[in-house]
């Protein structure tokens, strides 16, 4: 037997599948513990043991294995588990898929090295977020309320305009009541493309927020394994940035739908059994694992606000990605092929669209009282609009009663006047007295959601003065 | 104390070599750290261990040490208003160990060994002890009184029993001589997660479990002692209506699991509680609850256990006499877990990946609620509601099909109702209650004798509803006759007032069994007096605009239970109205003249 000590250079591979080294005549090597992997031509990239056979290992290269030979490949064990470095200094930078530097700036003056892995938050250690984020969007201010602290995913289709949406998101949010100096934006590319990821970075240089901002990037064209470690460097600086540094952190992870591909390609590298349309059965908890370190925790200053995207195959929301998001994150903002075509920005489909958390940051004190009604008798009109839609092009208009005709009517103002907005940034309440305005064309016995008070109080002037 | 050295670890499961023996479900801790596990399976030459904690670092050669015993809840005064983990780590004590982020190898005793508890002896020395047997109480709150009791298995003589005062729970209370042995008695008890507590039988269901939900106390009940299942895909609404009706249900211990479930809505219950009463006692939510915690961000194993350590405290209760009410979100979840253990194990999977003694498990689950009947007599009840997450929301799914066989009180949630933000999405026509018959029963002795035939006819309401809508699609709803108008008037008006509750309005919320039984008669009455008047000429669809209905529609958030003038009111108001649209038609009683 080959006794290896840490540090120590070992040899003996005894196969490559995928992205996965299998290792004999290891010892004293802990699971999950980093690996260096020295390739033929003495490139070096990172891994980690992933299972213990008594001395064999298996370790995850996420780097992929091309050039990699069973004879010529050198491995380093070391001791410790994947951390990223982290100190002042992170933001304003640009750092590949595994957190290093790749802006031909300086290192980063490392404070400490933290487990990009991160730990979960102890549930009586979190603070409820609550506090409302103006993000200039009607369609979320109004009806998918976002609050600091918050997992909110846009669930989007290929092509659609989600990019767009994230970074007028980014741009336009106004943290009520926190000095500008304390957000921050963290972006991670997972397997999307150069132009994505320098669109972004553009649009916040135009915007100024460029000392704001790390960037992760793992491009279409880097390896996919890596994609299952650039979420978690990127979340790793976030929680940094949040609760050491106390900033408000928005981390847009973009396309989850390629990590979870990553994630499947790695599954079925190791033989294991699959669940649905092939990925792993745990792909909830391992994106559990990510998208609960969005939070707020009692007695620090900053908070992680999630805004990952993922593009659902064939548009479908029961997709295992989109379906176990879903499951996990605290709503979602969905958005829409067919009002994507007719030109309505953000093409935002309302009624799949929901934030859990909304009736926390919504309502007296947060944003105004009768919000919470306002949305409720928005959603529920919409809801019978669509529904009206289906059934006056079968029956014809001429079937439908006057309230039902009106609702009609509500539901294209709905896309074209409230949802439609471009990239313009809108108040809150400029959101609000559109919406009101809507409600008031409606008759009262369909507003069966609001209070005569309200009625009487926010509709009274649309209906009489104009 | 046996021993064994790993040799193999994959993620939260490891193999290692025995020296000596060990039992299956044997609680043991792993490596320097002393991680908690428990030995699932034994082969010739390893046991294998599931691992309650992060295992990263763990190396082959760690010690796995056998404690001796099957991992075990304690139990005794102090598990009110406290979360664990799921294998009954207090979080609170963790957090002042490990700070706000998890660390592992942090071991805490569940209850804490230091406060003294007031105990009261209620037995003198020289009485013929049985087991069950209140042997003093512990008040643990204003309202709450802990009964501490002879153990189960401990029949005999009490030979010493000490004075009233103060006492850890550790401390010998009394020693109650059996045929066979002197046994020490404490507050402090251990019981295996995985097994059954004792009663002496089990009683047939009578009463419901008031949960302040109109669709579930007026349509589809859940019987005390009984099994519900709340299946719905993501965001339908499953978590809200759990806490709603942990909140607001009329049992006198709740214990609530969140088993792989968000971390904020743990935060969200223990920000929230605490400051809530109970409308009936009036003491503090927090006070009568237990919960337990094992977010879907923690360890898996201890997720798969969380569900037993909840059942074991809440049997805990109930053996004291206690009704229980036990909420588990999600059992999808647990059986995930379950899953995710079996496929590091390689086991053959059966449907979806899942072991094939699934519904084994989920079955001894289920079985474990009823009213009973406990070991001194007493009449106590545990009620077990789970929600199902289907993986996009197909209730065919493995895990919501077997959850149903073994539940008898089904409620669906809806997607179609959640995306218009209807709530609670309880779908009327896919969901069913078994306990209807009980729960009648119980409603007509209360002196609401029609309860059972309203409910029914409300159902077929509904239902006639579905199939008429199917037609409007096809030949619009001008050209149904007035009868079948009136129909569809009719259950649109069910539909919004009774079934739509808000559990963010405070008026609404929590729905009180006298106002439910008013509500009710409003809209039989509503109902009756619609028929005549279209009967007699009045188109139906006149009757949607008309201010009145308005009120009916919104009388659940216009009026709260201490006002219940007002819904007498209101159905004075709907005679009024309807006698000036058809003046033409006889008062009710004047039939006979
Ligand atoms: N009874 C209710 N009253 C008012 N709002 C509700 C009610 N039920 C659900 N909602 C709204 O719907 C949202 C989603 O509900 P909830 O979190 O309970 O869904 P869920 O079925 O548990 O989803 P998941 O399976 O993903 O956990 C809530 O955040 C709330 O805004
Ligand atoms: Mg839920």
């Amino acid at each position: 037997m080959i006794s290896v000590e840490h540090n120590l250079l070992h040899t003996g591979l005894t196969s490559v599948q995928g992205p996965l080294v299998f290792v004999r005549n290891v010892q004293d090597v802990g699971l999950y513990d980093r690996v260096e992997v020295i390739a033929p031509d003495d490139s070096v990239r990172a891994g980690r043991v992933v299972s213990i056979a008594a001395q064999n290992a298996v370790v995850e290269i996420f780097q992929g294995t091309d050039g990699l030979s069973l004879s010529e490949t050198r491995l380093r064990f070391l001791a410790e588990p994947v951390q990223l470095a982290v100190g002042p200094g992170m933001l304003g930078r640009v750092y590949d898929g595994v957190g290093q530097p790749m802006d031909g700036g300086p290192p980063i003056a490392a404070e400490r090295k933290l487990r990009v892995d991160g730990s979960a938050i102890n549930p009586v250690r979190r603070d409820v977020p609550r506090e409302f984020i103006e993000t200039g969007v009607s369609s979320v201010d109004a009806m998918n309320v976002l609050v600091r602290g918050q997992k909110l995913p846009i669930f989007s289709g290929s092509g659609l305009s989600h990019d767009r949406l994230a970074s007028n998101i980014a741009r336009f949010a106004k943290l009520r009541g926190a000095k500008q100096q304390d957000f921050a934006i963290v972006f991670a590319a997972i397997g999307v493309t150069f132009d994505t990821a320098e669109h972004f970075r553009r649009e916040m240089d135009e915007f100024g927020a460029l000392q704001r901002i790390a960037l992760f990037l793992n491009l279409a064209s880097d390896p996919s394994a890596e994609r299952l470690l650039t979420p978690r460097v990127a979340l790793t600086a976030a929680e940094y940035l949040a609760f050491e540094e106390g900033r408000h952190v928005l981390v847009i992870l973009t396309d989850i739908t390629n990590y979870c591909e990553a994630l499947r390609e790695v599954s079925s590298s190791h033989g294991e059994i699959p669940s649905r349309k092939g990925y792993p059965g745990y792909m909830y908890s391992d994106l559990a694992t990510l998208y609960e370190r969005a939070g707020r925790i009692r007695g620090r200053e900053g908070s992680i606000t999630q805004v990952p995207i993922l593009t659902m195959p064939n548009d479908d929301i029961t997709h295992p990605v989109a379906d176990l998001s879903g499951y996990i994150t605290e709503g979602q903002i969905v958005l829409d092929r067919d009002l994507d075509r007719r030109g309505v920005f953000p093409p935002v489909a309302l009624l799949p669209s929901l934030s859990r958390l909304m009736s926390k940051g919504s309502g007296k004190g947060m944003t105004d009282e009768d919000h919470p009604a306002l949305a409720s008798q928005l959603y529920s009109s919409y809801a019978q609009a669509q529904h009206l839609k289906v059934l006056s092009s079968v029956v014809g208009e001429e079937g439908l009663s006057k309230s039902d005709r009106a609702l009609l009517q509500f539901g294209e103002r709905m896309e074209n006047d409230f949802l439609n907005q471009g990239d313009v940034r809108r108040t809150l309440e400029d959101t609000f007295e559109i919406g009101w305005r809507l409600l008031a064309a409606l008759p009262n016995e369909v507003l069966v959601r609001l209070s005569d008070q309200q009625i009487e109080q926010h509709l009274a002037s649309f209906r009489h003065g104009g | 104390m046996n021993e064994a050295e790993v040799f193999w670890i994959n993620g939260p499961v490891l193999k290692a070599q025995p020296v000596g023996s060990m039992q299956m479900k044997e609680a043991v801790f792993v490596g320097e750290q002393r991680l908690a596990g428990e030995v699932i399976r034994l082969d010739a030459n390893s046991v294998t261990v599931q691992v309650f904690e992060d295992t990263t670092g763990l190396k082959p050669g760690s010690l796995v040490q056998a404690s001796g015993l099957p991992l075990a809840a304690e139990l005794g005064p102090g598990m009110l208003g406290c979360m664990f983990d799921g294998i009954q780590r207090p979080l609170t004590g963790i957090a002042q160990i490990a700070g706000d982020f998890f660390d592992t190898g942090v071991n805490v005793a569940p209850l804490d060994r230091e406060h003294r508890w007031e105990f009261q002896p209620s037995l003198k020395p020289g009485a013929v002890v049985n087991e069950g047997q209140t042997l003093g109480l512990v008040p643990e709150s204003a309202d709450m009184s802990h009964r501490v009791l002879i153990p189960p298995g401990v029949n005999g003589k009490l030979e010493w029993i000490t004075d009233a005062g103060d006492y850890a729970i550790e401390d010998t209370l009394a020693r109650v001589r059996t045929r066979e042995e002197l046994v020490d008695v404490a507050m402090l008890r251990r019981w295996p997660i995985r097994k059954t507590r004792p009663c002496a039988r089990r009683l047939s269901l009578q009463a419901p479990l008031l949960t302040g939900q109109r669709a579930i106390d007026t349509f589809f009940p859940i019987a005390k002692g009984g099994a519900a299942s709340l299946p719905g895909g993501f965001g339908t609404g499953k978590t809200v209506l759990l806490q709603t009706v942990a909140k607001w249900s009329d049992a006198d211990v709740i214990v609530y699991i969140g088993c792989g479930e968000r971390g904020n809505e743990m935060a969200d219950v223990l920000d929230e509680f605490p400051r809530l009463e109970d409308p009936r006692s009036g003491r503090m939510l927090m006070e009568r609850t237990v919960l337990i915690a094992n977010t879907s961000n923690m360890p898996v194993a201890a997720r798969e256990a969380s569900i037993y350590t909840g059942m074991t405290i809440a049997e805990y209760f109930r053996d004291q006499g206690f009704h229980v009410a036990l909420f588990a979100d999600s059992i999808s979840r647990w059986a995930e877990a379950l899953r995710e253990i079996s496929g590091r194990l390689e086991e053959l999977p059966a449907e979806e990946g899942y072991p094939a003694y699934l519904p084994t498990r989920l079955a001894e689950f289920f079985e474990r609620s009823g009213r009973v009947q406990t070991l001194n007599g007493t009449e106590a009840s545990l009620t077990v509601v789970g929600t199902v997450s289907p993986p996009g929301g197909d209730f065919s799914e493995p895990v919501t099909a077997h959850t149903r066989r073994y539940v008898k009180s089904f409620l669906a949630l809806d997607r179609a109702r959640a995306q218009a933000r209807f709530y609670p999405a309880i779908h009327p026509l896919q969901s069913y209650s078994g306990y209807l018959e009980q729960t009648e029963r119980w409603w007509q002795q209360r002196g609401a004798l029609q309860w059972g035939a309203f409910t029914k006819r409300m159902l077929e309401l509904l239902e006639e509803q579905a199939r008429l809508e199917k037609m409007v699609k096809i030949v619009g709803r001008d050209a149904l006759p007035p009868s079948q108008r009136l129909v569809l008037v009719c259950a649109d008006i069910v539909v919004q007032s009774l079934l739509r509750q808000s559990a963010f309005s405070e008026a609404d919320r929590f729905c009180s069994a006298e106002k439910q039984t008013e509500m009710l008669k409003v809209i039989e009455l509503f109902l009756q007096q619609a028929d005549r008047a279209v009967q007699s000429g009045v188109d139906p669809d006149t009757l949607t605009g008309l201010p009145i209905t308005r009120r009916i529609q919104r009388m659940g958030e216009d009026i709260g239970n201490d006002n219940l003038e007002a819904l007498a009111l209101l159905m004075h108001d709907i005679h009024d109205v309807f006698s000036e649209l058809a003046p033409s038609f006889p008062e009710a009683g004047d039939d006979a003249a």
